[in-house]
């Protein structure tokens, strides 16, 4: 018996570069999971390298990585993935505590941050407490609270009804104006088409990279 | 981060995780508490029963050697019989070892028999009724309460007086001075001229404290005309104890006319022989209580293992948000560890909650207390437990891998 190793993706090259508004297109099964797994440093390829910022990441050991995507990436995941027992202020202190930084320095960046995504209100709330649009944005202050160099926001719109996922991508839309970079991962044209540059990935290989002609 | 913020993290996190599963967290705990409340009462009842005997025996004296017909351990029939045979010890071996002895401070001849007491309409049913001399007070060591001890005239002209002991004194005369008051032991009157302070110990029928002291030659008169006697022999020094038995036994082969070879056909017992013993049997009821003990804290252990298991199951999607933001493995494992120590510690602080009125009950029987050495032991031991139950569970968490943490459902 033997099992067949499957490349999920293959001699895929990309750069993106600062401030870029990104999203990456395609099916289910096209690799496009992995390639938001090898972007947000949760895997390493087993050929190839990535560099993010001037890290080589492809070498790194597991510590390193949980360093890495505690500086240099914000996930913003379909689901959400809030802890249920801690309220919003809380979840937002989170990626501040891994980073170490002191407790009455962290509370005052995450309470400016839930201001900035409009939940300078709902601080004391637990998830179950606040509606899906509210813990998107829990969700991205979560994010954005150390200065990433990449959002990195998989299907965010995927739970949420369509006037509030209209909400979360003005808010995008917003934070790429400031500067942020996104990479944003959907297999929904009408959420790409928020982006500037569309990347659609199909069979592991990418079948096309062009900017979003408004 | 560093490992004291981790260790602070990790216990705000724990307390939220016990908090949210209040039953799970009591019923787990269950089997620590009850692996600690052994633990403790454990340890306090071999303290307590130490100590107990210690005080028993001390009445006995380390520096007495006590000349008796057969040795206090018979170790088969055959020599509990051939000890029978063995001629009594009698007065004239007292004598004889009293003009002898050259390392004996006080030679004290001992009868004693349980027997009724009587003051008005008050009454114990057994008491230790000993007949000796004025030299028992120096042999045993004793101190008055009240009073004083049986004089030498009093002894030599056989007075019907009598020294009690605490136990008696407070059973007898409940309201007043027991000194100056009449007892009857069998039916005749005996003046009570002291008071012995508690000697504390085993309270049972032969302690010290359920005694009551007459002169010998009353013993004789009122009891037994030729009773079995133990001669209690203090030495001078007591590091001279083994030149004195060796001396005491060559006086009494020499009163016996024993040849040389043959052996002695008298024993000579001392405190000494009891610690041997009592030391083996505490060793032994020690291991077997610690390995009692050890197995109860081993099934709570694994019940802890379990649930952790099962919390890091249903957390497996919160261990990968955590590792998706920033958390290092070592991160993670120090977190699991920390809850496990925490239900265990929880477990064990309950478990001395109710520990302490426990060994309160205890008490009554020995003098024991819950002493802060076992009070640290045990909490040291059920945060080790929970540490060592945990780190399994909480290894298997520290190694998940984020990808997959996340996609669990």
């Amino acid at each position: 018996m033997g099992t067949e190793t499957v490349h999920a993706l293959r001699e895929v090259s990309l750069e993106i570069q600062k401030s870029e508004y990104v999203a990456i297109m395609g099916p289910s099964g096209s690799g496009k999971s992995t390639m938001m797994n090898l972007i947000g440093c949760l895997d390493t390829p087993t050929d190839g390298e990535y560099e993010l910022n001037g890290h080589r990441v492809s070498e790194m050991n597991d510590n390193e990585l949980a360093e890495i995507r505690n500086r240099e990436i914000g996930f913003i995941f379909q689901t959400f993935n809030l802890l249920p027992r801690s309220d919003a202020l809380r979840n937002v202190e989170l990626p501040l505590v891994y980073a170490g930084v002191r407790a009455t320095e962290r509370r005052q960046i995450a309470l400016q941050v839930l201001a900035n995504v409009g939940l300078a209100d709902r601080v004391h709330h637990r998830p179950n407490e606040l509606s899906g649009g509210q813990r998107q944005r829990v969700a991205v202050a979560r994010a954005l609270v150390n200065r990433p160099s990449i959002l990195l926001a998989d299907e965010p719109t995927g739970n949420l009804d369509s006037k509030t996922g209209k909400e979360i991508m003005a808010l995008f839309q917003q934070l790429a104006d400031q500067g942020n970079t996104i990479i944003l991962v959907t297999h929904e044209e009408a959420v790409a088409r928020h982006a500037r540059r569309i990347i659609r990935i199909r069979d592991g290989l990418i079948a096309s990279d062009e900017p979003v002609i408004p | 981060m560093t490992l004291f913020s981790e260790t602070r993290e990790g216990l705000v996190i724990a307390w939220a995780a016990i908090r949210a599963n209040k039953l799970r967290s009591v019923l787990t705990t269950l089997g620590i508490v009850i692996g600690i409340i052994t633990v403790t009462l454990m340890g306090t009842a071999i303290t307590g029963l130490n100590r107990s005997f210690m005080q028993s025996i001390s009445s006995i004296g380390a520096d007495v050697l006590y000349v008796s017909q057969a040795s206090w351990f018979i170790e088969s029939e055959q020599e509990w019989e051939d000890s029978q045979k063995r001629p009594a010890i009698t007065l004239y071996d007292e004598t004889l070892i009293e003009n002898q002895m050259t390392l004996a401070k006080a030679v004290a001849p001992i009868v004693s028999t349980m027997e009724p007491i009587k003051y008005g309409r008050q009454s114990s049913s057994s008491v230790s009724v000993v007949g000796t001399s004025d030299q028992y007070q120096i042999t045993s060591g004793f101190t008055m309460k009240d009073g004083r001890f049986l004089s030498a005239v009093e002894c030599d002209y056989s007075r019907p007086v009598c020294v009690i002991g605490a136990d008696v004194a407070t059973n007898l005369f409940r309201h007043g001075e027991a000194v100056g008051q009449s007892v009857q032991l069998n039916r005749r009157p005996f003046e009570v001229i002291g008071v012995l302070e508690k000697q504390g110990g085993f309270s049972d029928e032969n302690s010290p404290d359920n005694q009551v002291i007459i002169p010998l030659s009353q013993f004789t008169y009122s009891f037994s005309e030729h009773p079995d006697y133990t001669i209690a022999v203090k030495v001078r020094d007591l590091d001279e104890v083994d030149d004195a038995k060796e001396e005491l036994r060559t006086v009494m082969r020499r009163a016996r006319h024993i040849a040389p070879g043959q052996p002695d056909n008298f024993a000579i017992n001392q405190q000494d022989q009891i610690l041997q013993l009592f030391h083996r049997v505490a060793g032994t009821i020690g291991a077997i209580g610690l390995f009692i003990t050890g197995l109860s804290l081993f099934v709570g252990g694994i019940g802890i293992m379990n649930i952790m298991f099962v919390s890091v199951a249903e957390r497996t999607r919160e261990i990968g948000v955590r590792k998706a933001i920033g958390a290092k493995s070592r991160t993670i494992l120090l977190q699991f560890l920390i809850e496990a120590a925490c239900i265990c510690l929880l477990g064990g602080l309950i478990a001395l909650m109710i520990a302490w009125p426990a060994t309160l009950l205890l008490q009554r029987m020995m003098p024991a207390t819950l002493s802060p050495f076992v009070v640290g032991v045990s909490l040291l031991v059920s945060a080790l437990t929970g540490i060592l139950s945990g780190f399994l569970p909480a290894w298997r968490a520290a190694r998940m891998n984020p990808v997959d943490a996340l996609r669990n459902e």
